[in-house]
């Protein structure tokens, strides 16, 4: 399979040219901010096990619920945790989960949508069919359903929400991909007597690579926006994880006596999805792609 | 002296990139324009064109400005006005007639409500005045039940028809002047024979004014009265169009007129070399320099001034060149190439392809025919019926007609993207499969297609490296430094470099892209390639080369061609034989030779009339209406409802008979031959050509 072995290079090849995304990227001011702030999170989510001052569930029964100060910077909840090692570890695992299911969406849900449009006809007529059915369904009530019935584990976390936000993925990659199976360089590849795995591999992913990389960070986006909320109703992260939604949900109680708790897990979790968000836009901008018409699940 | 309607002096426009240079896009013009004067402008793509015609309109570009000079409309600076002020002449005193008239109307708006808009705006017209405007101006351009057709939307309309109501809307506000964009490009020959009527008529009956930009010689030589040629943002020559057509005085305007193909000649035209430079590019000395046969040492260093040469007549003929004596003295320039008189040795006579009586339709298939069928609807008549042609080994078979004839459609069924409903496609005495999937690898490799457009036709993601390495990878068993070494070789084929291989589309120019698109085919060494349209898209510098690249690979490889086009100069230019093709019925088909010679089918007569040969004061015979018909005839001869020489109900109800005029030379019409043999003139002969003007003004003449 000479040919197959060589896919892989192309489409590295053709990676080539996000370098000219990656300048238009830095030229926007707002693509630079959202990026720093990724950057730092994304840091922040490796590296925290290595710079916290404290284990997470560490107790100090001396200071509950105490304000910020230089032993505890972010303060303490009620059991007189560290906020501040709390914050920092409390990203790693919605970060982790929500990367893994938007990779699983864009994989099935974008090759799915290429190959529709590619096959066309009668397949493509049944199957987006029962996509639109799947996407009447709100995805986030698909995952509370299953997550009810099967428990919150990590995988079965992914797997929900890699296959709710795949639904949504296949319209969006369908549609790309409508664009390019109609022109010119598909026919010749066709009357060339190429093989159609080799079309879709060399001549049609190439062109939806970025595309489907603008669809793989708003998807993240969003899934980490639902697993903070799964977790905040006590259907996510589970205890002991430090999460942030799941921090909120602990602490919103003390409000009033102490904010601290709430306030620093909501800064962590809006300036992370704020960072993506502004990444996301300018990214789509460079690449000419209008995420205004696209609304989140 | 009177004041001239329009002064430009020294006008030099541009912009800033984001490091601060500037870019000039035109430069130093200087050119007057007084009333009622038709002006042509041309150069290839790049050269300026489009944005100067703009600026007579006070408009740049976003991020264009004027860095010197000024435009001058009946004294007043352009530039100078306020916006508003500036915003009411448009329209009024200068307006713009854009080249594609379906972009340029709202999708959303009937054309008539488009046109009254224009007349609110500048005239203040209400009521019924303005309805009885809106009507004249739609008569004034000839289109027909005016009434019925204001209330339509532009997408219920005909390309040609579109036109027509973007010109009314043009000649709405009663300017002074109007800026026409390239106005009958990518119309058909037929239709752009009756817009180019249509403008030269209300040229001489309102006496406005025009700028006519174009890339097309034969159009300008039919509206023009003066041509002034546009370079690198420089103008190189201005003068009486009969002056610079019949003794071109730039070395550039030599090239352009030598690669335009004619009519009247036999043979390819002459490519030019090279292409313009970007704008910005070092601005010492003449820009002409790297592709003129005439460069001296002063040219590189010198700028040359565009300055009177000494002759004779009432527009004086300037030119932009230290050598112009040089170049007169050289002499005649206007002699196309004649290739094919010396490879005139016939091709041996082994049939390639053979399509036997080949119906091909679009109609609908599968369940939603039966559905069709049951609820009882008409067959609709296929889009391509009983069509039958041979194809001999190393020749070229070009089919010609207008748009929808159906000349992609039987390309495309050729190279097995769409199925024929009925009918024999036989290659090499063998029966060819209809669908491309089920045919031998073998075959995949011997037909080849090449494309119209290559920006289209590249995967705008792949390096020229990996284009050429698919049919390489695909047909013979090589390594890859095999395939590299021979991508580099067919890269010199095409007259390019191996440089170019690790380039993108994006990164070559059009003439450039199609070279490419050109090796890929060739690298699969085929004996057929399919030409669908190859030069449309492509300057004529750069089709003319394009033409004779296709020539040189040919007599090389021996490949046959079938060579898809809508330009008959072309045709005649690159065929040995020809088809002509209405509503995908052949109506006439012989040897190049014959084909251009009467008699001719009243069809061929029709598109041959309405060629515009790039010779000034020649005007086409309107032998046709310029109708657009959706689907043909149900039965009778395909041509019956446009057909000049109609001779009565039997056109409508049976099949012309096929009658042999000479040796391969079929026509296809119920006239006998004797009869239009004799009412019909060699419309391709120069003198002929030249005379057209007669034809037209006796028709005009009330």
């Amino acid at each position: 399979m000479r040919s197959l072995s060589a896919a892989p290079i192309r489409i590295a090849q053709s990676l080539r040219s996000f370098a000219y995304i990656w300048r238009s990227l830095r030229r926007s001011r707002q693509g630079t901010i959202g990026l720093i702030i990724v950057i730092i999170h994304m840091f922040i989510a490796v590296a925290s096990p290595y710079i916290v001052p404290y284990a997470h569930h560490d107790i100090d029964g001396k200071n509950r619920l105490a304000a910020p100060s230089v032993e505890h910077p972010f303060g303490t909840d009620s059991f007189g945790r560290d906020l501040f090692t709390r914050v920092l570890l409390g990203g790693r695992a919605a970060i982790g989960v929500a990367l893994l299911a938007a990779a699983i969406a864009v994989l099935w849900g974008g090759l799915l949508g290429i190959l529709l449009a590619f096959i066309g006809g009668r397949v493509d007529e049944v199957v987006m069919r029962l996509i639109d059915a799947l996407l009447a369904i709100p995805g986030l009530l698909v995952v509370l359903l299953v997550v009810v019935a099967l428990g919150t584990g990590f995988s079965v976390l992914i797997f929900t929400l890699g296959y709710a936000y795949g639904v949504s993925t296949v319209r969006v990659a369908r549609g790309a991909a409508l664009a390019y199976v109609a022109s010119d360089f598909i026919t010749a590849a066709r009357a060339r007597g190429e093989r159609k795995t080799n079309i879709v591999l060399r001549e049609l992913i190439p062109n939806l690579l970025d595309v489907l990389l603008v669809e793989y960070v708003m998807r993240a986006s969003w899934a980490l926006t639902a697993i903070s909320s799964l977790s905040y109703l006590g259907f996510g992260i589970a205890p002991p994880t430090p999460d942030w939604g799941r921090m909120v949900f602990e602490n919103q109680v003390m409000l009033a006596i102490s904010p601290w708790g709430t306030l620093f897990p909501v800064v962590a979790l809006a300036s992370l999805i704020i960072g993506i968000n502004l990444a996301g836009d300018a990214l789509s901008k460079a690449i000419g792609l209008d995420r205004s018409q696209e609304a989140p699940t | 002296m009177s004041q001239q309607l329009l002064e430009v002096e020294g006008l030099t426009t541009g912009f800033r990139t984001r490091a601060g240079r500037v870019v000039q896009v035109v430069r130093n013009v200087s050119l007057s324009m007084g009333r009622g004067e038709t002006l042509g402008l041309v150069g290839e793509s790049g050269c300026g064109k489009t944005t100067f015609g703009m600026t007579l309109l006070g408009h740049l570009r976003p991020g264009g400005e004027v860095l010197a000079g000024s435009v001058r409309f009946e004294g007043v600076d352009l530039f100078s006005l306020a916006p508003n002020v500036l915003a009411s002449m448009r329209g009024q005193r200068v307006a713009v007639i854009p080249q594609s008239a379906s972009s340029a109307l709202t999708p959303t708006m009937r054309v008539g409500e488009q046109i009254a808009e224009v007349l609110t705006l500048h005239l203040a017209l209400s009521g019924t005045a303005l309805q009885d405007r809106v009507l004249e101006l739609l008569t004034r351009v000839h289109l027909p039940q005016v009434d019925e057709l204001a209330r339509r939307f532009p997408h219920e309309l005909s390309g040609g028809q579109l036109q027509r109501v973007a010109i009314a809307m043009g000649l709405a506000g009663k300017p002074e002047l109007l800026v026409l964009d390239e106005p009958t490009t990518g119309l058909d020959v037929t239709t752009q024979a009756h817009i180019l009527d249509l403008l030269r008529e209300i040229q001489e009956s309102t006496g406005t004014a025009m700028l006519y930009i174009s890339h097309d010689m034969g159009a300008i030589a039919r509206v023009c009265d003066r041509l002034v040629v546009m370079y690198a943002g420089e103008i190189v020559e201005d003068g009486a169009i009969h002056d610079v057509f019949a003794d071109p005085v730039h070395p550039y305007t030599r090239g352009l007129l030598g690669s335009v193909p004619r009519l009247s000649y036999a043979g390819l035209p002459r490519a030019m070399a090279g292409r313009p430079p970007a704008p910005g590019a070092d601005a010492v000395g003449c820009a002409f320099v790297p592709r003129c046969a005439f460069a001296e040492d002063n040219c590189k260093t010198i700028d040359p001034k565009l300055e009177p040469t000494n002759r004779a007549g009432t527009i004086p003929h300037l030119a932009q060149c230290h050598h112009w004596q040089r170049v007169v003295a050289s002499g005649s320039s206007n002699q196309a190439q004649d290739l094919q008189a010396e490879g005139d040795q016939s091709p041996d006579l082994v049939p390639l392809l053979e399509l036997t009586e080949v119906d091909i339709t679009y109609a609908k298939r599968g369940l939603a025919a039966l559905v069709a069928r049951w609820r009882g609807d008409p067959e609709p008549p296929t889009t391509v019926s009983g069509f039958t042609i041979t194809i001999y080994r190393g020749e070229t078979v070009a089919l010609v007609g207008e748009s929808g004839s159906g000349k992609s459609t039987i390309a495309r069924t050729i190279a097995g993207l769409l199925p024929p409903r009925e009918g024999r496609i036989d290659f090499g005495g063998q029966d060819l499969a209809s669908v491309v999937e089920s045919r031998p690898a073998e075959m995949h490799r011997i037909i080849q297609i090449i494309f119209q457009n290559p920006d289209a036709s590249l995967n705008p993601r792949h390096t020229v490296k990996q284009i050429l390495d698919a049919p390489l990878r695909l047909y013979f068993e090589m390594d890859g430094k095999e395939r590299l070494d021979r991508s580099g070789s067919l890269l010199e084929e095409v007259r390019l470099t191996p440089r170019y291989l690790e380039r993108h589309p994006s990164q070559m120019s059009g003439g450039e892209k199609q070279r490419v698109a050109v090796a890929r085919a060739f690298a699969a060494e085929p004996d057929l390639v399919l030409c669908d349209e190859v030069t449309s898209a492509l300057d004529v510098s750069v089709q003319a080369a394009v033409l004779e690249l296709l020539a040189g690979l040919q007599a090389d490889r021996g490949a046959a061609y079938l060579f898809i086009s809508h330009d008959l100069a072309v045709v005649r230019a690159i065929a040995d034989r020809v088809a002509v093709l209405y509503q995908g019925r052949i109506c006439e088909v012989g040897p190049v030779a014959d084909i251009y010679a009467p008699p001719y089918h009243p069809y061929t007569e029709t598109l041959l009339a309405a060629v515009p040969e790039p010779v000034p004061g020649a005007r086409a015979q309107l032998l046709a209406k310029d109708v657009q018909e959706a689907e043909p005839p149900a039965k009778g001869c395909c041509f019956q409802r446009r057909c000049p020489r109609r001779i009565g109900a039997i056109c409508d109800d049976e099949a012309p008979p096929s009658q042999p005029a000479a040796d391969g030379h079929v026509i296809r019409c119920h006239i006998p031959l004797a009869e239009l043999r004799e009412s019909q003139v060699d419309l391709i002969s120069p003198a002929e050509i030249a005379t057209h003007g007669l034809v037209a003004d006796a028709r005009l003449a009330p």
